[in-house]
């Protein structure tokens, strides 16, 4: 899932505070199970927000929506007919949810409420991490089914290096070296002769480096 | 001797049989050259190469490859060392022929510290290669006389090309695969991590024996005096990847301050002396972090001294 948190009140306050009519809308999809973003968050930012304005003397509505998903054409059509009543609307979901509402309502204010930080598993609650940087290219069977892309902070594709210390990162002891994961995988899978295969250097251009992505699909497409 | 590949004075002391000495220096932080220039006057007849680091620990510095030139300029013999971690493939590239123009003959390749550690924590790195691949690079830039995109380069650079070694990092039984590893991507000499634990080092150049690794690569066996009891107990417990057994700490905070120092120079020419017999070490690399005027004395008393004249 894509794993997101909630900004600080005062940094969301600060890009919403001179509008009376807010709609917060929130997203059903990753952000509800990261609990940045979903309806109970939606309701208890709202609750917030209304205290504030409240002190603060001045009369604002705020309502709360919360969206299937923010990032599908359908969903977002939802709130077309209210959306009007509204100048401007506060999103809980991801950057993609962000910028998909944007790009439909395109004289509402969009103001995102979280900070979109990776892709990444629910390792316990309240404990999310990443697993995945979307580089276009998967190499997984090549490393064990650890990705040394996303979870080695050099991205070395033929580590360790030699700050591996104790199976942790040199720059965070409570962090585990990705290498170090891989190995004792390839241990456990009897493979451990495979490290000594050089991983050649990597095309990026699926990557980031390659600018903004697309993927077409021709045969599904209506 | 075997053939040389590159005119390096460095690769024609290993070929021939001699043990190396390398030492480093640490550019400014800052613009005057004379930073390096009177680092290197104070090594320059003890040791056959001078590395030049490279933003080391990700703190920014004067850079590498004009440091190597001041020292080149000099009339020394300067190890260019690259991190992958500020360079994308075209400023390597660039930058490795840039040295070359210089007749800079040798180069060390590495990853390069996280820039956690460094002045920009908050910048980005780059790591579109790693070391090995940078081995790599440079390997194919001078034996293939080609770019990595395929393109002849006129004049291709000649690099005797190092790499860095720790034996000390976990885990420990890929330290030699990894040696393996760098050999395989072409590696032809290395600097090994600080030295401290000596049996560790041993067992990590037996392992490498088991295999012949020795007999393909030159190992260069880093020491690094200490000043002081405090740098010991940092060194042991502050820096990734650095294996200083209690005992040494002990046996330095075991003599007083003023004698520290002498101490910590004592440890490191005692561990070249030891490490001279250890069949595959071919030389060693002395880091006197910024203790340069040491190196003569630690090169002297390991009676590595006078070194070879090579034309």
């Amino acid at each position: 899932m894509i794993v997101a948190k909630q900004k600080e009140i005062e940094e969301i306050i600060e890009e919403i505070k001179d509008y009376n009519k807010i709609l917060i809308a929130g997203c059903n999809e990753c952000v509800t199970v990261c609990e940045a973003g979903g309806k109970k968050e939606v309701a208890v930012l709202a609750s917030a927000l209304r205290m504030y304005f409240m002190n603060q003397g001045k009369d604002v509505k705020i309502d709360e929506v919360t969206l299937e998903r923010q990032c599908d054409h359908e969903y977002l059509e939802e709130i077309r007919k209210m959306i009007d009543q509204y100048d401007v609307v506060l999103s809980l979901a991801c950057g993609v949810g962000v910028q998909f509402l944007a790009e439909k309502y395109i004289s509402t204010p969009i103001v995102p409420g979280v900070d979109t930080c990776f892709m990444g598993v629910t390792e316990e609650r309240g404990v999310w991490s990443e697993r995945c940087q979307a580089c276009g290219q998967c190499i997984l069977a090549r490393t064990a089914g650890i990705c040394p892309v996303s979870r080695c902070a050099k991205r070395l594709l033929n580590g360790p290096c030699g700050g591996s210390t104790k199976g942790k990162c040199e720059i965070d002891k409570e962090l585990d070296c990705a290498w170090q994961l891989i190995i004792d995988r390839l241990k456990e899978l009897g493979r451990l002769d495979d490290y000594e295969q050089l991983t050649p250097i990597k095309d990026w251009s699926t990557e980031r480096a390659g600018g903004p992505r697309k993927v077409v699909r021709e045969d599904v497409r209506q | 001797m075997t053939e040389t590949k590159t005119p390096s004075k460095l690769e024609k002391i290993l070929r021939s049989g001699h043990l190396a000495v390398t030492s480093e220096c640490g550019p400014p932080r800052g613009t005057d050259p004379t930073a390096i220039t009177k680092k290197a006057e104070m090594i320059k007849d003890h040791v056959d190469a001078i590395n030049i680091t490279d933003n080391q620990t990700s703190v920014t510095r004067l850079c590498s490859l004009a440091s190597c030139i001041h020292l080149k300029l000099m009339g020394l013999e300067p190890v260019l060392q690259m991190v992958t971690r500020d360079r994308n493939r075209t400023a390597i590239q660039s930058d490795i022929l840039g040295a070359a123009s210089f007749d800079i003959f040798n180069v060390l390749c590495l990853s390069g510290d996280h820039q956690a550690f460094g002045d920009n924590p908050k910048g980005q790195n780059v790591f579109d290669l790693d070391s090995m691949q940078l081995i790599q690079t440079v390997r194919y830039m001078r034996d293939e006389g080609k770019f990595l995109g395929g393109d002849e380069i006129n004049r291709p650079p000649r690099m005797f090309v190092g790499a860095a070694a720790n034996p000390f990092a976990d885990p420990f039984e890929i330290r030699v695969p990894r040696l393996a590893k760098k050999i395989a991507a072409g590696v032809e000499f290395i600097q090994t991590q600080c030295i401290y634990n000596v049996e560790k080092f041993e067992l990590w150049m037996k392992l490498a024996r088991d295999r012949g690794l020795h007999e393909k690569v030159f190992i260069l066996a880093g020491v690094t005096p200490f000043k002081s009891a405090g740098m010991a107990k940092y060194m042991k417990n502050r820096v990734p990847g650095m294996d200083v057994p209690d005992e040494v700490v002990k046996r330095m905070s075991g003599v007083p301050k003023d004698k520290q120092p002498e101490e910590g120079l004592k440890i490191c020419i005692e561990t070249i002396q030891r490490l001279k017999e250890c069949e595959g070490v071919k030389g060693f690399h002395v880091m006197a972090i910024e203790w340069e005027e040491k190196v003569p004395e630690i090169v002297e008393k390991s009676g590595l001294y006078p070194r070879p004249k090579i034309e």
